[in-house]
């Protein structure tokens, strides 16, 4: 069995495009939500979001790999290249070895849109041009990344719903370990636009509190009423102990376990279960004790139910073990698809700069969450091991356990 | 009818702005692969763009005469001379 170790980590999100400035927004409690006018107008319930800037591609990738992204690939792309250069992996290494990819995503909206629109309207399909269906597909950031980076191991996109990003880490942990592969690009991608997330805005399940956006998104908190929708990507660079060794990479953290589970209930229902069967499964996997863990990256939404449903599992977990909790996405709000690996991404900087990130919004508990230990404010702290879950629809859970490489 | 230059134009104007090929590279004989660096891909587009702008749909076993920036033009001239 190999250890499994992230080399190399890359950000591009609402609080900030690269590490440096998201380890500022961690760690002042920046948000990074606003109130979008033009979902309102288009018919949303909730017009708030995450907001984010398209980079700027032109004179840095040629016109085919532009074409071909849709915009979560693009951010994609920003957050593997700073992954690449922070795990000392040039273009001649990716050349010369067999370095993977995998990438949660779940969607890809305004290419399927745009196509149809143009086949109904011309009554035919080659008017919608070569780039659609590279663009159109649940793959698309693997497929583009992956031909980027001229990548020759393992290539797939994984499809989990908020899940898709831990899982795409939990299944690079897994093929590294049982040596299938020496080094795997993992990461999650989140589209934001106008029509991205319509139907799930349909649900209601989104928060009403137009009036104050950057307080939105309150998990655990009393008042929580709905989750924010949000985006960008984030890459974590996994790589066998061995392998980073014999480069001379510089080690961030070591993945310690993977767990997962399916409720097997519900489509949207949070369960505890399930998401109690994913964590235990993760400290089994790591060998630890769960009093080991310093810190969680809880999957808190900001929704009623959910929130309450994780922090039962917690205490059914750690029990009068109460190590610190928080939310980052009372910050980013919900970066579905990406939400996962992002999330490993934000407790790696706390665990390189000894803190844990203040829950943001959180003023006050109701009966179920006074039950955790939720950071009410920055914590200044050293993290030696800490828990990050991602729960999806359709009850698929993961836990990911990653511990300072020692 | 559009007179040759015109075409010649045309399709000049959406190689640089479409497709970032260097204005110099575009002389009659430029081979459309080897020359501009165009692919399979590239003439999906183009076809696109010349039903656009010419009104003209390219039919397979017609295209495989067509190698250099000249023969493209003259097709589509042609084209347009027999309409």
């Amino acid at each position: 069995m190999n250890r499994v170790v992230i080399t190399g980590i890359g950000i591009y999100s609402t609080i900030g495009k690269n590490i440096a400035e998201v380890k500022d927004s961690l760690y002042n409690g920046k948000s990074g939500i606003v109130l979008d006018a033009e979902r309102k107008k288009f018919g949303y319930q909730s017009g708030l979001t995450g907001k984010i800037e398209r980079p700027q591609l032109k004179g840095v990738l040629e016109r085919r790999s532009r074409i071909s992204m849709p915009e979560h690939a693009e951010y994609a792309y920003m957050s593997t290249v700073e992954a690449l250069k922070a795990a000392n992996m040039s273009q001649e290494y990716l050349d010369n070895n067999i370095v993977g990819i995998i990438f949660g995503n779940d969607s890809s909206t305004p290419p399927v849109i745009e196509a149809v629109d143009i086949i109904r309207e011309k009554k035919n399909t080659f008017s919608v041009g070569s780039a659609s269906v590279f663009k159109s597909m649940n793959s698309s950031v693997t497929m583009n990344l992956s031909v980027v980076f001229k990548l020759k191991g393992i290539n797939f996109t994984l499809s989990g719903a908020c899940a898709s990003g831990s899982h795409s880490i939990g299944m690079g942990y897994f093929l590294i370990k049982h040596g299938y592969q020496d080094c795997i690009i993992c990461g999650g991608s989140q589209e934001i636009n106008l029509f991205c997330v319509g139907s799930f805005d349909a649900l209601g399940a989104f928060s009403n509190r137009e009036s104050e956006p950057q307080k939105a998104s309150r998990p655990f908190d009393k008042n929580r009423d709905g989750l924010v929708p949000s985006g960008g990507a984030a890459t974590v660079i996994l790589e066998s102990y061995e392998s980073a060794v014999k480069r001379g990479a510089p080690i961030l953290a070591e993945v310690a376990g993977y767990g997962f589970s399916s409720d097997g209930k519900h489509l949207s229902v949070p369960d505890i279960d399930g998401p109690v069967r994913a964590i235990n499964m993760s400290v089994k996997e790591a060998g630890i004790n769960p009093n080991q863990i310093d810190y969680i990256n809880a999957h808190a939404t900001s929704t009623p139910l959910g929130d309450a449903n994780e922090a039962q599992a917690l205490d059914s977990v750690f029990g009068a073990y109460k190590p610190l909790v928080s939310s980052t996405k009372s910050m980013t709000g919900h970066e579905m698809w990406m939400a996962g690996a992002s999330e490993i991404v934000y407790s790696v900087i706390m665990m390189q700069n000894s803190f844990v990130a203040q829950n943001i919004n959180f003023e006050e508990p109701d009966e179920v969450t006074s039950k955790l230990n939720i950071a009410n404010k920055r914590i200044d702290k050293e993290i030696n091991m800490f828990l990050s879950n991602s729960f999806g629809f359709g009850g698929t859970n993961s836990s990911l356990i990653i511990k300072k490489f020692k | 009818m559009k007179q040759k230059e015109e075409i010649v134009k045309i399709i000049n104007n959406f190689l640089v702005e479409e497709f970032e090929i260097e204005e110099n590279k575009l002389k009659p004989d430029a081979l459309l692969q080897n020359d501009l660096g165009l692919e399979s891909l590239d003439f999906v587009d183009i076809a696109v763009i010349v039903e656009k702008e010419f009104g003209l749909k390219f039919k397979g076993e017609e295209m495989t005469n067509v190698k250099t920036l000249d023969d493209l033009c003259n097709y589509i001239y042609n084209y347009l001379k027999q309409q």
